[in-house]
C-alpha cells in the first residue's frame, strides 16, 4: 500500500488500535538499514543503562585497581585515574547520562509544546508576550546562555537539568506554536470551541492528537541536543559532577591517556556519538515517513 | 524613500532592540544571585565590612537601574568593569579590570574562527550544491548518511581523534595550541591548524546539508521545472536559475552555522588549552566570576545578532522579488 493510500486510510476509517498497530509494523518491516541499525543501537543503550548493577563487574565508584592500568584480563578496559574500573563507569555511565538528558528533554517537552499550544489556541498577547520572551532568550547562542545561568545557580545537577530544560524549550515552542496555529483554524476546532469546550479540553483533545507526528521527531531532535550539550557541559567540568559516572566527564578526566596514544578517553565519547546518531537514523526514517503522508 | 532602504533600516533597529534586550537579560544575571553570594566569592572568614566593600565595589547598593545604565555607558566604552578574581584582596590588591583580560584572548578567538570559517564555509557550499546537482545519487546518499552520521559526534570526540592522529601518533602539528602575544604569524598557523580543523569538521556536515535542503526546495518549484523542460543543462539550472534564489536560505545556512562555531569555539579552545575567551569563560564559570562571564556572553550574543543580522539584510537585497518592485 502506498503512502497516499494510507492518508486515505486514516482519513476515512476512524484509526483503531489495531489498525495502528498493523500499519507500525507494515513500516517497520520497510524501514531502511539505518533505522534499523538506529533501533538496534539505541535498544542496546536501554538494555545496558537499566541493567547497568547486574551487567557491570565492579561497583559505580569502587577503587579496585591502579592508577591508568592498561587494558587486560582483569580489567577488560583499565582504569581511571582512581583507579575504577572504566568498563563499569561506561556502564553506570550509559544510565546515568542518559537519564539525566531524558529527564531534561522530557520537561523541556513538556514546558515547550504546553507553552507553544496555549499560545496557539489562546493567541492575543499572551502569544505575543511568549513569543517575545522566546525571541529574547533564542537570540544567545544555547551554551552561552547555559554558562551564565550555570555560573549564577551553581553546578549541580538540578539547576543543569532545568536551565538545559528551560533553554531547550524554545526550539520547542517554535515548533509547536507553528504547527499548532495551521490546526487551530480548521473547522472541527472552532466547533469544539463553539460547543463550549475549555481552553485545555482543545489543547489537549483536539489539537496535540493532530500534531503529535512533527512534534515526537522534534522529540527525537532535542534528545540529540540535550544529550550533546549535557556532555558538553560535563567535558567542560560544569556539568554532571564526580564522583557520578558520566561519559562527558569521562572524556575530561581520562584526557592525558590520548599523549600515550592510549584510546580509551575516546570510548566514552564514542559512546555518546553512537546513540546519537542511533536516535538521528530513527528520527530520519520517520520524518521520512510522515512527511511522505504529505507528498 | 527607497523601500528596501527602509526594511534594512527596519531590520536594523530591530536588531539593536534585540541587542538591548539581550544585553538586559544577561545584566539581570547578577540580579538573580542569592543573598550570601558575597560571603561565597570571599570566604567564610569574611568580615560583615568586607562583605559590605565588596557589595559596594560591585555596585550592589545602588538601584538596579542605574547599575545597567553604568553598565551599559561602561561596555560602551569599552570598560566593563571588574574581575570578581579581585575581591578577595580588597583594600590591599589592585583590581584586574575585565576589558583587559579580554582583549588579548578575543584577538585569539577571532583569528581561530576566522580561519576556521574561511575554509568552512566555501567548501561547505561547493559540496552542498554538488550533492543537491546530483540529487539521489550515490554521492549524494553517502555524503547525506555521513553527514547525519558526522552531526551526532560531539565536539570534543572529534578534536580528540584528530589529536590522537596528527600530533600523537605521527607527530604532524602541536597537541597544544599555546601562542603568546608575541607569535609570529607561522607560529599562530600551526598552533591553529588543529582546532580550525575540528571547527571546520564540527560545522561542515551542518552547513552542507542545509545548503542541499534549500536548494532541494528550490528544484522542485515550477520556474525550474520550466527551466529544466526548455533543456536548460543541470549546471546552468543550479547556478543561473536556483542559486541566485537560494542566496538568502544560504545566508541564513551560514549565519547559523557561524553560531555553531561559536558554541564550538568554547569547547575546542578548552580541549587544546587555546588561550582565546572560549576558554576564558568556562574559568570565570567555573570559578564563578560574573563580571567576567557577563562580558564574554554580551560578546558572544552580541556576534550571533550580528550574524543573524548579516543573514537578514543580504536575504533581503539579494531577493529579485524586492529589487524589482512594480
Amino acid at each position: 500500500m502506498t503512502a497516499q493510500e494510507d492518508a486515505v486510510l486514516m482519513q476515512k476509517t476512524p484509526s483503531s488500535a489495531a489498525n495502528r498497530r498493523r500499519r507500525f509494523w507494515r513500516h517497520l518491516s520497510k524501514a531502511p538499514i539505518s533505522a534499523w541499525i538506529g533501533i538496534v543501537i539505541v535498544l542496546a543503550y536501554m538494555f545496558v543503562a537499566l541493567f547497568a548493577p547486574w551487567i557491570a563487574p565492579h561497583g559505580e565508584t569502587e577503587v579496585v585497581g591502579g592508577q591508568y592500568d592498561p587494558w587486560g584480563e582483569q580489567f577488560l578496559l583499565g582504569t581511571d585515574q582512581l583507579g575504577r574500573d572504566m568498563l563499569s563507569r561506561m556502564i553506570y555511565g550509559a544510565r546515568n547520562t542518559i537519564s539525566v538528558a531524558l529527564m531534561t528533554t522530557s520537561i523541556a517537552f513538556i514546558i515547550g509544546t504546553g507553552l507553544g499550544l496555549l499560545a496557539a489556541t489562546v493567541g492575543g498577547w499572551i502569544d505575543q508576550l511568549l513569543s517575545r520572551i522566546v525571541d529574547v532568550i533564542m537570540a544567545i547562542p544555547q551554551l552561552i546562555f547555559a554558562l551564565l545561568l550555570l555560573s549564577i545557580f551553581g553546578t549541580s545537577i538540578i539547576s543543569l537539568v532545568l536551565i538545559i530544560a528551560v533553554l531547550d524549550s524554545t526550539r520547542l515552542f517554535r515548533v509547536s506554536r507553528s504547527v499548532a496555529l495551521n490546526v487551530t483554524v480548521l473547522d472541527f476546532v472552532e466547533a469544539a470551541r463553539l460547543q463550549g469546550e475549555g481552553t485545555l479540553w482543545i489543547m489537549t483533545r483536539e489539537i496535540l492528537p493532530n500534531i503529535l507526528a512533527p512534534i515526537i521527531a522534534e522529540f527525537g531532535m532535542r534528545f540529540c541536543f540535550v544529550f550533546l550539550t549535557i556532555a558538553a557541559l560535563s567535558f567542560l567540568g560544569l556539568g554532571i559532577q564526580p564522583p557520578t559516572a558520566d561519559w562527558g566527564s569521562m572524556v575530561r578526566e581520562n584526557a592525558t591517556l590520548i599523549n600515550y596514544s592510549d584510546i580509551t578517553p575516546l570510548l566514552p565519547a564514542g559512546a555518546i556519538a553512537l546513540l546519537t546518531i542511533g536516535v538521528n537514523f530513527i528520527v530520519d526514517w520517520f520524518l521520512h515517513i510522515t512527511s511522505g503522508l504529505k507528498e | 524613500m527607497n523601500p528596501i532602504l527602509k526594511i534594512i533600516l527596519q531590520r536594523l533597529g530591530l536588531g539593536l532592540l534585540t541587542l538591548v534586550a539581550v544585553s538586559a537579560v544577561i545584566f539581570s544575571a547578577i540580579q538573580m544571585l542569592p543573598g550570601d553570594f558575597a560571603s561565597a566569592i570571599l570566604g567564610q572568614s569574611a568580615t560583615p565590612e568586607t562583605v559590605k566593600a565588596f557589595q559596594h565595589q560591585i555596585g550592589l547598593d545602588k538601584p538596579a537601574l542605574e547599575r545597567y545604565w553604568d553598565w551599559i555607558d561602561g561596555v560602551a566604552h569599552g570598560d566593563f568593569g571588574y574581575s570578581f578574581s579581585s575581591a578577595g584582596s580588597l583594600g590591599g590588591g589592585h583590581d584586574r579590570p575585565v576589558a583587559g583580560l579580554i582583549a588579548p584572548r578575543l584577538k585569539n578567538t577571532l583569528i581561530l574562527a576566522s580561519i576556521a570559517a574561511s575554509v568552512a564555509v566555501p567548501l561547505a557550499l561547493i559540496i552542498g550544491i554538488l550533492a543537491a546537482l546530483y540529487r539521489d545519487s550515490f554521492f549524494d546518499r553517502f555524503i547525506n548518511s555521513f553527514s547525519l552520521a558526522w552531526i551526532s559526534f560531539p565536539e570534543f570526540f572529534i578534536a580528540y581523534i584528530l589529536m590522537l592522529f596528527l600530533s600523537v601518533k605521527y607527530q604532524l602539528l602541536p597537541s597544544l595550541a599555546s601562542v603568546s602575544e608575541d607569535s609570529g604569524i607561522g607560529d599562530y598557523l600551526r598552533a591553529c591548524a588543529l582546532p580550525a580543523m575540528t571547527l571546520v569538521l564540527v560545522t561542515l556536515a551542518h552547513m552542507m546539508r542545509m545548503t542541499r535542503t534549500a536548494l532541494v526546495n528550490l528544484m522542485s518549484t515550477p520556474y525550474i521545472e520550466m527551466a529544466r523542460l526548455k533543456g536548460a543543462s543541470r549546471w546552468r539550472l543550479i547556478c543561473l536559475h536556483a542559486l541566485p534564489n537560494a542566496w538568502a536560505p544560504i545566508a541564513n545556512v551560514i549565519a547559523l552555522n557561524l553560531a555553531y562555531l561559536i558554541v564550538g569555539v568554547v569547547i575546542v579552545e578548552n580541549v587544546f588549552v587555546y588561550p582565546g575567551i572560549g576558554q576564558l569563560m568556562v574559568s570565570a564559570v567555573a570559578s564563578r566570576d560574573i563580571p567576567v562571564v557577563q562580558a564574554c556572553a554580551l560578546i558572544f550574543a552580541a556576534t550571533y545578532i550580528l550574524f543573524n543580522l548579516t543573514a537578514d539584510i543580504v536575504g533581503i537585497v539579494t531577493n529579485p522579488k524586492l529589487l524589482h518592485r512594480r
